[in-house]
């Protein structure tokens, strides 16, 4: 049998004394090969990467590249092994082309003449099937094409050996279509390419081989060919779980939240909503889909009371005065006082839902601080709540007085969601509330607004997993570039149709060409 | 281009950030620190003078500890230590980099002076000292807040702001100090002198009593505050995430403002004890660094009032210290400045050793 392109025996790497990221990890990839590396979310999956390409150093174990032991100390090292990563987080310049992005600090005896670069880099994107400009400024770029200009930056540098960490989390269906064709075309031409991700169908459509991490532990590798979603799944999460999401019917939904006409700009004067309007009802979930960073963030900020909007309405029902308020202009201190039981998980868990530094029952009070008459803080109530949603929610935590950047993802995010719950909420905006979580936590939320949703509040969703949006919300709004681009039925949605609205390609500008 | 290089080995060391560490193990460190320090202060001082290490090391436990009036003058200078470090406290709890307390506390020793001067004798003593008392802490609430105004509305940097404010606060007290002293001198004379008309009185029998027991209580009203209090929690949410502070409703501007009100006010609070209960004059050296200084007592102390009357009182032992050493032994003021440079470096280095740590290729062979 041919040697591996690389091996790894026995890899060990510890942070600390008490967290171990890798233990005892041994994996092989062949020339002419695609193999996955799946795990859940801090599994080590991208530690173990890191050591390959020399950002970490690993603790114990040997590395292996075509049969010869080698010692990677530095991302220089692993460069001359010709191993190229390419990170979950691009590492371009936005004002340079991509031609320049690509031969950035590679040091040659000569000058570099910018047009032979941008004949190379032709050359590699017609051998592969990329699809690249090498004269196009990166922020002009869409975040597909950033990728390619990464994949096309190792590839310049005659990488063989090809490590890609999640790539496909940020691109649409159709993108990564593509990006698969080219994977595939580049194992064909002899590179080793190992591929990051947990997304299991992914998965099973690329790789020939896939390699198993639980919790640092090597699980073991399987033929692509010989084994099954489930048995993957058991593999990583350790035990069978069924992967079906509950969703009844939605009860007696009435509308409770109109956005209208919504127009957001921002400082410098960038369209951030385009004239938004969808409504959101009771009893319901509404999932919002759409490319990251096409205006879900800026669109749930609004209509919590944290982004300035230039035109257009936000309604809320009340259902208990029968009124219907206007939320726009006001701040989220005025929007409670108004009796909006608006709840609100937002992306960055611990840059605004929490403070990382504070332990449970502080993060409990930031909600409820201000009840009471005194000018002193009452520490009762929040210590109770506290105590009840780690029970409830069974938070793995040491206690209740830990601080919650201390926490693993997932119990952090049920300490937020427990908190937005516990408000009784008649509005609940969740904004990717499962990312970096594992199976079971992920679950564990997707079962929390199934029950919000059957309490009769109305649930909006933003989602990045289109699988999971179509099988958890009863409508799917699309957005675009921050504009609404489609609303569809969950129960009859399909996913390339979704795929292709998220891009733009439906809805109102197709005049564009 | 692949000349594999075998003989590579793993790097020498490398660092590792703690994640748990025990309270003891932690303050083994820093006992360390004072003996690594305390060591190489003695090499110092052997090889750039005649001097044996423990004479001099005696020499400054004297100067603070020596007699009665040198221990009441080491309180007196912790109390006012500790006074600044608390009026910064909470600033920096909310990340509002205030380095102008320099020039808060001399505005509010100006307040009190002026009051004084142009009261002289005209008022009775109990109510001149209450309108220095308000004058003084006026005058820090305005040299505090204007750079929190501008932080809060125009996103201005505070760093700047407030330290430029120091200076204006320097001219004044130079200005005035000319308008009032006739022969041209840039010395202010003791005020009063003679009926003593605008001083505190002393308490227990001790000149600076009222000092200490007012920044005794503060200090604990501080502690109250910071934990305790609805404000002191948004003082901590603002500090640690902007962002968190908006998404729960926090009015991000008003804290600013109100907290550097506070913190402004007992700067101004300061300056008038120093004045009314201290020097009895103004000068440009009221404030003597220690609005500076205050930020270290402030950061060693972790921003905990209760540990802060440890840590200003550690700088203050320094500083009398370093004082006794050059005036009994003779030795160089700047041999002084030496030795407390020494202790300080180590023990904030000695931080680093807390929060992570340094593993060896050699010793992690041997872990195996």
């Amino acid at each position: 049998m041919a040697t591996a392109a690389i091996e790894l025996k026995n890899i060990t790497k510890r942070f600390g004394s008490k967290v171990v990221a890798n233990h005892n990890v041994s994996l092989s990839v062949y020339k002419g090969e695609i193999l996955s590396l799946l795990g859940e979310n801090g599994s080590g999956k991208t530690t173990l990467m890191n050591m390959i390409s020399g950002i970490y150093f690993p603790d114990e174990g040997q590395i292996f590249i075509n049969g010869e032991e080698v010692v990677i100390r530095s991302p220089k090292d692993a460069f001359r092994y010709k191993i190229g990563m390419i990170h979950q987080h691009f590492k371009l310049i936005d004002v340079f082309s991509a031609a320049q992005n690509v031969v950035l600090g590679l040091k040659e005896e000569e000058k570099f003449d910018i047009k032979s670069v941008s004949n190379r880099v032709k050359e590699i994107s017609a051998q592969y099937g990329f699809d690249i400009d090498p004269d196009k400024k990166i922020y002009e770029m869409s975040v597909s094409e950033k990728q390619t200009v990464e994949i096309i930056k190792v590839l310049y540098r005659g990488a063989d050996i090809l490590i890609l960490d999640e790539p496909t989390a940020v691109l649409t269906p159709q993108e990564t279509q593509k990006l698969f064709a080219v994977l595939r075309r580049m194992r064909d031409s002899g590179k080793a390419i190992i591929i990051i991700t947990h997304k299991l169908h992914e998965v099973l459509s690329l790789s020939d081989k896939v390699a198993v991490l639980r919790k640092g532990e090597y699980i073991g590798t399987v033929n692509t060919a010989e084994t099954s979603e489930s048995e993957l799944t058991e593999m990583m999460v350790g035990k069978k779980i069924s992967l079906n999401i509950n969703r009844t019917e939605p009860k007696d939904p009435t509308n409770r939240l109109e956005v209208k006409n919504l127009n957001c700009v921002s400082a410098e004067g960038i369209k951030l909503l385009d004239n938004i309007s969808f409504t959101a009802r009771s009893g319901e979930i509404l999932g919002i889909a759409g490319i990251a960073g096409s205006g879900q963030k800026e669109l749930l900020e609004s209509i919590a009371g944290l982004q300035p909007i230039s035109s257009g309405n936000i309604i809320y029902h009340n259902p208990k005065t029968g009124t219907a308020d206007e939320l726009k202009g006001r701040s989220p201190l005025q929007i409670r006082e108004l009796g909006v039981r608006l709840s609100f998980v937002p992306e960055d868990r611990l840059g605004m839902g929490l403070v990382g530094n504070m332990d449970i029952i502080d993060n409990m009070m930031l909600r409820s601080y201000r009840k009471g008459k005194t000018i002193f803080l009452e520490k009762k109530s929040p210590k109770d709540l506290a105590e009840r949603i780690i029970r409830d929610l069974e938070v793995v935590t040491p206690s209740a007085q830990t601080p919650v950047r201390k926490l693993s993802g997932g119990n952090v995010q049920k300490v937020l969601v427990g908190r937005e719950i516990a408000a009784s909420p008649t509005v609940l905006m969740a904004a990717y509330p499962v990312r970096g979580l594992d199976i079971n936590s992920s679950y564990a939320i997707y079962n929390l607004l199934n029950q919000q949703k059957e309490n009769g509040v109305a649930v909006v969703f933003v989602g990045e997993d289109l699988d999971v949006l179509i099988e958890l919300c009863d409508r799917i709004l699309v957005i675009s570039s921050g504009k609404v681009t489609g609303i569809v039925d969950g129960r009859k949605a399909d996913k390339a149709e979704i795929g292709l609205m998220m891009t733009g390609a439906n809805g109102g500008d197709s005049s564009d060409k | 281009m692949t000349n594999n290089e075998k003989h590579i080995k793993e790097p020498f060391m490398h660092i590792t950030k703690r994640t748990d560490i025990k309270p003891y193990i932690a303050w083994l460190i820093r006992l360390i620190a004072i003996v690594a320090a305390l060591i190489v202060s003695a090499l110092v001082i052997v090889s750039i003078t005649d001097y044996n290490p423990f004479e001099v090391y005696l020499k400054m436990i004297e100067g603070n500890f020596g007699s009665e009036r040198k221990f009441f003058i080491m309180l007196q200078n912790t109390a006012m230590l500790l006074c600044v470090s608390l009026a910064v406290t909470p600033a920096f709890k909310m990340k509002f980099w205030n380095l102008g307390a320099e020039g808060q506390v001399l505005v509010g020793g100006l307040a009190s002076a002026a009051c004084m001067f142009y009261a002289k004798d005209s008022l009775p003593s109990w109510l001149l000292i209450l309108i220095m008392l308000f004058a003084s802490v006026l005058s820090g609430i305005i040299w505090g807040v204007l750079p929190a105004v501008f932080k809060a509305v125009w996103r201005t940097n505070e760093s700047l702001f407030t330290l430029m404010m120091n200076y204006v606060a320097i001219q004044l007290v130079s200005f005035f100090i000319m308008v009032w002293v006739p022969n041209g001198s840039s010395v202010m004379g003791v005020i009063n002198q003679k009926s003593e008309n605008g001083w505190l009185p002393p308490v227990f029998g001790q000149k600076y009593g009222l000092n200490i027991l007012i920044v005794a209580i503060l200090t604990v009203v501080m502690y109250i505050y910071l934990h305790y209090s609805k404000q002191g929690y948004e003082i901590s949410v603002v500090g640690e995430s902007e962002n968190t502070a908006r998404y729960v409703g926090i009015n991000v501007k008003k804290v600013i403002i109100r907290t550097m009100v506070i913190s402004g006010a007992i700067c101004g609070l300061t300056g008038f004890l120093l004045v009314s209960g201290t020097n009895h004059t103004v000068s440009k050296e009221l404030a003597g660094g220690m609005g500076f200084t205050a930020i270290m007592v402030s950061w060693l102390a972790k921003f905990e009032p209760i540990m802060m009357i440890f840590t200003s009182m550690f700088i203050v032992f320094l500083q009398k210290g370093a004082g006794e050493i050059a005036m009994t032994l003779g030795l160089n003021e700047s041999v002084s400045d030496i030795l407390t440079g020494i202790l300080i470096f180590f023990i904030i280095g000695s931080e680093f050793f807390i929060n992570y740590k340094i593993n060896f290729r050699s010793a992690q062979k041997e872990a195996e």
